[in-house]
């Protein structure tokens, strides 16, 4: 092999070690993402299983009073979910119309100069580091706007709902306007041929064709806002209540997560353990979310390519 | 008052240090044993080195514990540093019993608290208490009482109807099994409007001191409040809610006096508006109570970690007066420094 000239010896014989090496180390990169992530859903079911041995599993998931750090111990686990889709349903009220609205705004009508200096600030809010979103909730949002309207206290759902809702607005706002566009030409044209009206176009035909993408979108969105942490902890307070009053202080399933970290909680006592079981229920909803997310996107994906 | 704005930074700092916590807590337990930063530099004659002195002091001390405590330890340590440039000393407020859990696992070199230790005669089969945590963790203390507290009961400057509580009143307000709702509920007469509760989570000495002496027993208290154990957290929230009524220490009224109102308290002889010399007196009853810090005998062999707690004891009243609490009786502190200095023997 030595033998012959450098150009020919890659015809006769490619370098099979090196290629296979780097195969490996690809793999081993792509894989890592997958690795880690059952690496936490075993942690997770494993210290899950333990919590349920000194729980009962039904009482966990129809209780309604979750008090875990003051006797007597209560595992019902409803009041942090519900304070947990309160927000998240709070924070989609407020961004699904605007992010649909300036989806629709950046993908049919900004002019190509527009749409490149808009877009990239509006990213920039999904770059807030959140604690900031927190402070500007507790100290602006609910003392000056949202007490004196609607009476609302220190530490609310209401506050941290629109807070997440301003945060997950990109997220709608820029997979919404990708699908928009990625609507065939054609399909447009078509319309316009017929005589229909701009906003005609936008609302029947690129819209709905882009449903799905749309959809995904804001199921991400949802993801997000579930998982949201600092967000919440500051402005929604601590107190898990089964309460759909907006105005009322809650607890999401994060916070409370947060709250245990914080005290120094022993590695064996029921606490902890519940700490894990919160964050399962947690990891089940997202993951469940995400999947939904996929399936649509790879529907809408075989529809025009 | 001087010192709200670096506690606000230092809350601030808390919170960010908070969220970096919650993201690495499951599993390892973090934070370094300081005892790493002395290393072999402590001569036999440095342990007497005073602030200010020639012998330059370095290393840092660990704090951790009450946060009724936090402000008077946070002004020591901050004039401690400016004298002795060379030692970092970190105070953090987990909560008196969340600062023992790290104080007994050598995590710190100091606990501040708002009670005094659990002893082991407490303990239950699935609680053991500090006492027989610090024994299994090696780590010996000494109690060292430096200030007074009146715990407070405070409600935003709207509440236009409290103007007194008995302490059954409390009772009926915090206890587990209570059933109110609404201020009616507490005394007739009053609005029918619920109130909102704001107090310590269970990592808090305040919780524990308040619980026994309200309720009867230490813990037990209904758990449907908002819980922090960031006493700032509960300032923000009363000044914010026309029906909020909660509890924390005497400093932090002090600090806040034109955002909540302070509420006489009545064990019977009256109503009693926590001050200076109502604490002192021994008639603002049954809620004032003594403030401990717990240095670690294996800790006070490292120079800084001695001068600081000596500067500590040396210059406790000045700041206790700078941050809203009340002087400890010349007796107690005296107490306190003659057990120093047989520690440090």
């Amino acid at each position: 092999m030595t033998t012959l000239p450098a150009t020919s010896r890659s015809l006769v014989r490619p370098p099979h070690r090196r290629e296979q090496a780097i195969e490996a180390l690809l793999f081993l990169a792509a894989s890592l993402g997958v690795v880690t992530t059952i690496g936490i859903v075993l942690v997770l079911a494993f210290q899950t299983i333990e919590f349920f041995r000194l729980v009962g599993i039904v009482e966990f998931l129809t209780g309604t009073v979750w008090s875990a750090s003051i006797e007597p111990f209560r595992w019902g686990v409803l009041p942090l979910v519900l304070g947990t889709l309160l927000v998240a349903i709070i924070a989609l009220v407020v961004a699904i119309p605007l992010g649909l609205l300036a989806a629709i705004y950046l993908a049919e009508y900004a002019s190509p100069r527009t749409r490149t200096a808009i877009k990239p600030i509006l990213e920039t809010i999904a770059g807030i580091p959140t604690i900031v979103l927190g402070f500007f909730a507790i100290n602006f949002l609910t003392p000056v706007i949202l007490k004196p309207l609607f009476g609302v206290g220190t530490f609310n759902a209401l506050s941290a709902g629109l807070m997440v809702g301003l945060l997950v607005t990109p997220v709608i706002a820029s997979l919404s306007e990708d699908a928009m566009r990625a609507v065939p030409r054609g399909l447009r044209e078509g319309a316009f041929a017929m005589g229909a009206t701009k906003f005609e176009v936008v609302r029947k035909v690129v819209v709905p064709s882009a449903l799905s993408g749309i959809m995904a979108s804001i199921i991400l969105a949802m993801s997000r806002a579930i998982g949201e942490t600092m967000i919440v902890v500051i402005a929604g307070g601590t107190n898990p209540q089964l309460s759909v009053d907006p105005r009322e202080s809650i607890q999401t399933m994060t916070a409370f997560i947060v709250q245990i970290s914080l005290g120094d909680t022993p590695q064996t006592s029921v606490q902890f353990k519940s700490l894990f079981a919160v964050a399962a229920v947690l990891f089940t909803m997202t993951f469940v979310l995400n999947i939904i997310s996929n399936r649509i996107v790879a529907r809408y994906r075989n529809q025009y390519e | 008052m001087t010192i709200t704005t670096p506690k606000r930074l230092a809350t601030l700092a808390f919170v960010a240090a908070l969220v970096a916590g919650a993201c690495s807590s499951s599993g390892s337990s973090a934070a370094p044993t300081s005892a790493a930063t002395t290393g072999a530099s402590s001569a036999p004659g440095g342990a007497t080195a005073v602030p200010g002195s020639a012998a330059a002091l370095t290393g840092s001390v660990n704090i951790d514990g009450s946060s009724t405590v936090y402000p008077i330890t946070e002004a020591v340590a901050e004039e401690f540093q400016k004298a002795n440039p060379g030692v970092k000393v970190t105070a953090a407020f987990a909560g008196t019993g969340g600062g023992f859990k790290k104080f007994c696992a050598g995590e710190t070199d100091m606990n501040d608290a708002s009670r005094p230790i659990k002893p082991s005669s407490s303990d239950t089969a699935d609680a053991k208490s500090e006492e027989t945590l610090c024994k299994a963790g090696g780590i010996d203390w000494v109690q060292l009482g430096i200030a007074t507290d009146g715990l407070s009961v405070l409600v935003n400057p709207q509440n236009t109807w409290v103007d007194c509580l008995t302490t059954a009143e409390l009772k009926k307000m915090w206890d587990a099994a209570s059933t109110a709702k609404t201020w009616a509920d507490i005394r007739a007469g009053w609005p029918a409007d619920p109130f909102k509760l704001f107090g310590p989570g269970a990592d808090s000495g305040t919780f524990d001191y308040f619980t026994e002496v309200i309720n009867g027993k230490a813990k037990q208290s209904r758990s449907d409040y908002t819980q922090s154990e960031d006493d700032n957290a509960l300032v923000t929230g009363i000044a914010g809610d026309k029906n909020a009524l909660g509890y924390f220490g005497f400093a932090y009224y002090e600090e806040n006096k034109d955002k909540i109102k302070i509420v006489p308290i009545d064990s019977g002889g009256g109503c009693i508006t926590p001050s200076k010399e109502t604490i002192t007196g021994g008639t603002y009853k049954p809620l004032s109570r003594p403030l401990f810090i717990y240095p670690s005998v294996k800790a006070l062999k490292r120079p800084e970690f001695a001068a600081f707690v000596r500067y500590y004891l040396d210059n406790v009243n000045t700041y206790v007066d700078e941050v809203g609490y009340i002087e400890a009786t010349a007796d107690v502190l005296q107490k306190s420094k003659d057990a120093l200095a047989n520690a440090l023997k």
